[in-house]
C-alpha cells in the first residue's frame, strides 16, 4: 500500500481547485469539503475511488481514513470498484418506467451483450440502473458522467452507444456535446 | 396562462446571463431590501405573503424564518435545499438551469433577512452540470457587486457557495442534508433541536427549498400582501408543477394556486391531455411519496366538487379520498398502467434510499419491495395484500424521519383504491407474466376509467 500511496497525487490544477474548495468552509470545518473532493478525486483517478485514493483525500483534509470510507460507502455516486470508460446509468423509477425505461435497459443489454451491473470485456461500458434523476419530464433518460441524455428511444440509445464508443472516458465533471436527437 | 411570478422571463434569450437577467428587472429585490428595508421588514413581508415551503411539507416560510435564533452569538446560515430527488420532481432543476440568477437573487435577499454571512446551495450530485451553471451565475453576481464585501455599498456582506451531494435521496431531508454538508453520512438527526436553533455546525440555520427562496424575489418586489392576492385561501402565490408520465406535454409549468386539476391535465396550455388518445387511470399528484388517486378522485373530491391545485383541495378527504400537493411532482398514468408495477418501482426506490437507522424503515421497506415483486410477478398470495397493509401501518409514525411515512403512504393508498388489481395479479398469475400485461390487455374496472 505504502508504495502505491506515493503515486497518488492530484494534478496541480486539481490541487489548487481542492484548496479553493476547502476555503469555502469555516475554519476547522474543512471536513465539509469531503463530498466535493471525492467527486474531484473520482474524476482525476479513472472514475473510481480506490482505498489509496480515499487515504489521499483523508490526508488533504487532515481527517482519519475511516471518516472517508464511511462516507464514500454511503453515497451511491462513488464507485468503489473500477468502472468502464462510459458508465451508463439508466433511470428506472416510476415516471421513467411509464415512458419505457425497461425497453431502454433491454436494448442496451442486447447491444453491449452485458447485464445490468456488468462491464463490457473491452472495458468501455458499464451498465447500471439508478433511481429518479430529476428528468421525469424528458423520460426515458440515462446519465453518463456529467451528461444527461433525455427523451431516449431504443434507436437513439444505440446511436449514443456507437458515438460514445469512439470517445475517451466520459467526464464526471464536464458534460459532453454528443447529440443523439 | 395564469400569472407567472417566477418563470415570466424564462423564454427570453440569454436570461441565464447576468446582463439579460438584470435588464429584465433582475436583482431589484436585492436593491429594495438592502437599501430600503431592515432584515426584519423583509421577514415580515414573507410572513404576510403566506408563502409555504415548496419542498414538500408546506410549512409557512415566514414562520420558519421567525424561529431562527437571532440571539445566539454563533453565525447564522441559510442553506438552500436543491437536492431534488423525490421521484416525479424536476422543477428545481428547470429553474436553476434556465434562470439561475433567480435563485442567486433569492439567496441574497433571503440571507440578508436572516443575517447570514455565508450561505450554501446543497445540490444533488447528479446535477453536476447545473452546479456549474449556478457557479457561473454566482461569479457574475460577485463581479457586479451583488455578492461579496459591502454589497451595493451597504455594510452587508455575503459569500455564497454551491455544494454537491453524491446520490442519496435522504439528503433532501433537512437534517440529513446538514449532516451531509458537514462531510458526514446523510443520517437524519433526531429533532429537537430544530435547525433554527442548532443546524449547520450547531449554529442557527434555515433550510429552504429552491422554489421557496426564488419566491422571495417577487414577494419583496410586489410586497407580501400583493403576493398573497394570487392564489386561493391559504395557498398563496404560484407553484411550479413537474408534470410527467402519460401526457402529451410533460414539463414544468408555473400555475396559479387554485387551477382546477382537470384544466391542468387536459388544457393545451399545460399537460395537453392523455397521450395516444387514451383514458386517465390514476395520478400521483405531489411526488412519489403522496397517496395515489384514481381518475375520478383526482378530478373531483368525494363530495363531488372540482379538485383544485391547492394544498387544501388536494388534501380534501384526508387519506381516505384525498392526497397532498407535496413537491408538485404530478405523475399521470393512462389506462394501460399496472398500478402494482408502478408501486413496486416506488417501493424499490424507498428501500434503496432508506438510510438504515430505524428498523421499521430499513426492514419494512425491504419487505414491501419483496412482497410487491412477488405479487407483480405472479407469485403472490391473497394474504400478501393485507401483509403489505400491515407492514405499511407498522412503519408509519415509528421512524426518526418522514421517509418511513413516505414509503408507507403510496402502498397503503394503492391498495385502498386499487385492491382489485392486486387480487387480479394473485388470481391470474399467467396473465401478468409479460411485464407489459396491461398494455396488451388493459385491466378493466368501470369505476376507475373516466371519459372526457
Ligand atoms: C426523505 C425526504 C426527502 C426530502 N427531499 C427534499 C428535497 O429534495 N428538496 C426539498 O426542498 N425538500 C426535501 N424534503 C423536505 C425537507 O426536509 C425540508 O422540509 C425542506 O427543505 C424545507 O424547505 P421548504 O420549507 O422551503 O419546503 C425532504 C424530506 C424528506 C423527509
Ligand atoms: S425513517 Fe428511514 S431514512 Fe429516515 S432516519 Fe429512519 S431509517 Fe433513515
Ligand atoms: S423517474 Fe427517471 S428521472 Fe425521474
Amino acid at each position: 500500500m505504502a508504495t502505491e500511496k506515493e503515486t497518488i497525487q492530484f494534478s496541480d490544477s486539481a490541487l489548487s481547485k481542492a484548496k479553493e474548495i476547502i476555503g469555502r468552509y469555516p475554519e476547522g470545518k474543512q471536513k465539509s469539503a469531503l463530498l466535493p473532493l471525492l467527486h474531484l478525486a473520482q474524476s482525476e483517478f479513472d472514475g473510481w475511488l480506490s482505498p489509496a485514493v480515499m487515504d489521499y483525500v483523508a490526508s488533504l483534509l487532515q481527517i482519519k481514513p475511516i471518516e472517508v470510507y464511511e462516507v464514500a460507502t454511503f453515497y451511491t455516486m462513488f464507485n468503489l470498484e473500477p468502472v468502464g470508460n462510459h458508465l451508463l446509468e439508466v433511470c428506472r423509477t416510476g415516471p421513467c418506467w411509464l415512458r419505457g425505461a425497461e425497453d431502454i435497459v433491454k436494448r442496451i443489454e442486447q447491444k453491449l451483450n452485458i447485464k445490468v451491473g456488468e462491464t463490457t470485456a473491452d472495458g468501455k461500458f458499464t451498465l447500471k440502473t439508478v433511481e429518479c434523476l430529476g428528468s421525469c419530464g424528458t423520460a426515458p433518460m440515462l446519465q453518463c458522467g456529467a451528461t444527461f441524455f433525455e427523451n431516449l428511444s431504443e434507436e437513439s440509445v444505440e446511436v449514443l452507444i456507437e458515438k460514445l464508443a469512439k470517445q475517451k472516458r466520459s467526464s464526471y465533471l464536464r458534460p459532453t456535446e454528443i447529440n443523439v436527437g | 396562462m395564469g400569472r407567472q411570478l417566477l418563470l415570466e422571463h424564462i423564454a427570453v434569450p440569454g436570461i441565464e446571463t447576468f446582463e439579460v437577467y438584470r435588464k429584465m428587472g433582475g436583482y431589484a429585490s436585492v436593491e429594495k431590501a438592502l437599501k430600503t428595508m431592515t432584515p426584519d421588514q423583509v421577514t415580515e413581508q414573507v410572513k404576510n405573503s403566506g408563502l409555504r415551503g415548496r419542498g414538500g411539507a408546506g410549512f409557512p416560510a415566514g414562520m420558519k424564518w421567525s424561529f431562527l435564533d437571532r440571539k445566539s452569538d454563533k453565525p447564522r446560515y441559510l442553506v438552500c435545499n436543491a437536492d431534488e430527488s423525490e421521484p416525479g420532481t424536476f422543477k428545481d432543476r428547470y429553474l436553476m438551469e434556465k434562470i439561475p440568477h433567480l435563485l442567486v437573487e433569492g439567496m441574497i435577499t433571503s440571507s440578508y433577512a436572516l443575517g447570514a454571512k455565508t450561505s450554501y446551495i446543497y445540490i444533488r450530485g447528479e446535477y453536476m452540470y447545473v452546479l456549474q451553471i449556478l457557479e457561473k451565475a454566482i461569479r457574475e453576481a460577485y463581479a457586479a457587486g451583488f455578492l461579496g464585501k459591502n454589497i451595493l455599498g451597504t455594510d452587508y456582506s455575503l459569500d455564497l457557495y454551491v455544494h454537491p451531494g453524491a446520490g442519496a435521496y435522504i439528503c433532501g431531508e433537512e437534517t440529513a442534508l446538514l449532516e451531509s454538508l458537514e462531510g458526514k453520512r446523510g443520517n437524519p438527526r433526531l429533532k429537537p433541536p430544530f435547525p433554527a436553533i442548532a443546524g449547520l455546525y450547531a449554529s442557527p440555520t434555515v433550510v429552504n427549498n429552491v422554489e421557496t427562496i426564488a419566491a422571495v424575489v417577487p414577494i419583496v418586489n410586489l410586497g407580501g400582501d400583493e403576493y398573497a392576492k394570487v392564489g386561493v385561501g391559504k395557498s398563496t402565490g404560484t407553484k411550479l408543477i413537474s408534470a410527467s408520465g402519460h401526457i402529451n406535454k410533460p414539463g414544468v409549468y408555473e400555475i396559479e394556486m387554485g387551477l382546477p386539476v382537470e384544466e391542468f391535465i387536459y388544457s393545451d396550455q399545460y399537460c395537453g391531455g392523455i397521450w395516444k388518445g387514451r383514458k386517465l387511470k390514476a395520478v400521483v399528484a405531489g411526488g412519489s411519496s403522496v397517496p395515489i388517486l384514481p381518475a375520478e378522485l383526482i378530478l373531483k373530491t368525494a363530495k363531488g366538487e372540482p379538485r383544485l391545485m391547492t394544498y387544501e383541495s388536494l388534501a380534501d378527504g384526508g387519506f381516505t379520498s384525498g392526497t397532498m400537493l407535496g413537491s408538485g411532482g404530478f405523475i399521470v398514468m393512462d389506462e394501460t398502467t399496472c398500478i402494482v408495477r408502478n408501486l413496486w418501482t416506488f417501493a424499490r426506490f424507498y428501500h434503496h434510499e432508506s438510510c438504515g437507522q430505524c428498523s421499521p424503515c430499513r426492514e419494512g421497506t425491504g419487505w414491501m419491495e419483496k412482497v410487491l415483486h412477488r405479487i407483480e410477478h405472479g407469485h403472490g398470495q391473497m394474504s400478501d395484500i393485507d401483509l403489505l397493509v400491515d407492514v405499511a401501518k407498522k412503519i408509519e409514525g415509528n421512524t426518526i424521519c418522514p421517509l418511513g411515512d413516505a414509503a408507507a403512504w403510496p402502498v397503503a393508498s394503492a391498495i385502498r383504491h386499487f385492491r382489485e388489481e392486486f387480487e387480479y395479479h394473485v388470481k391470474y398469475p399467467e396473465k401478468v407474466k409479460n411485464p407489459k400485461h396491461f398494455e396488451i390487455e388493459p385491466f378493466v374496472s368501470s369505476k376507475q376509467l373516466v371519459m372526457v
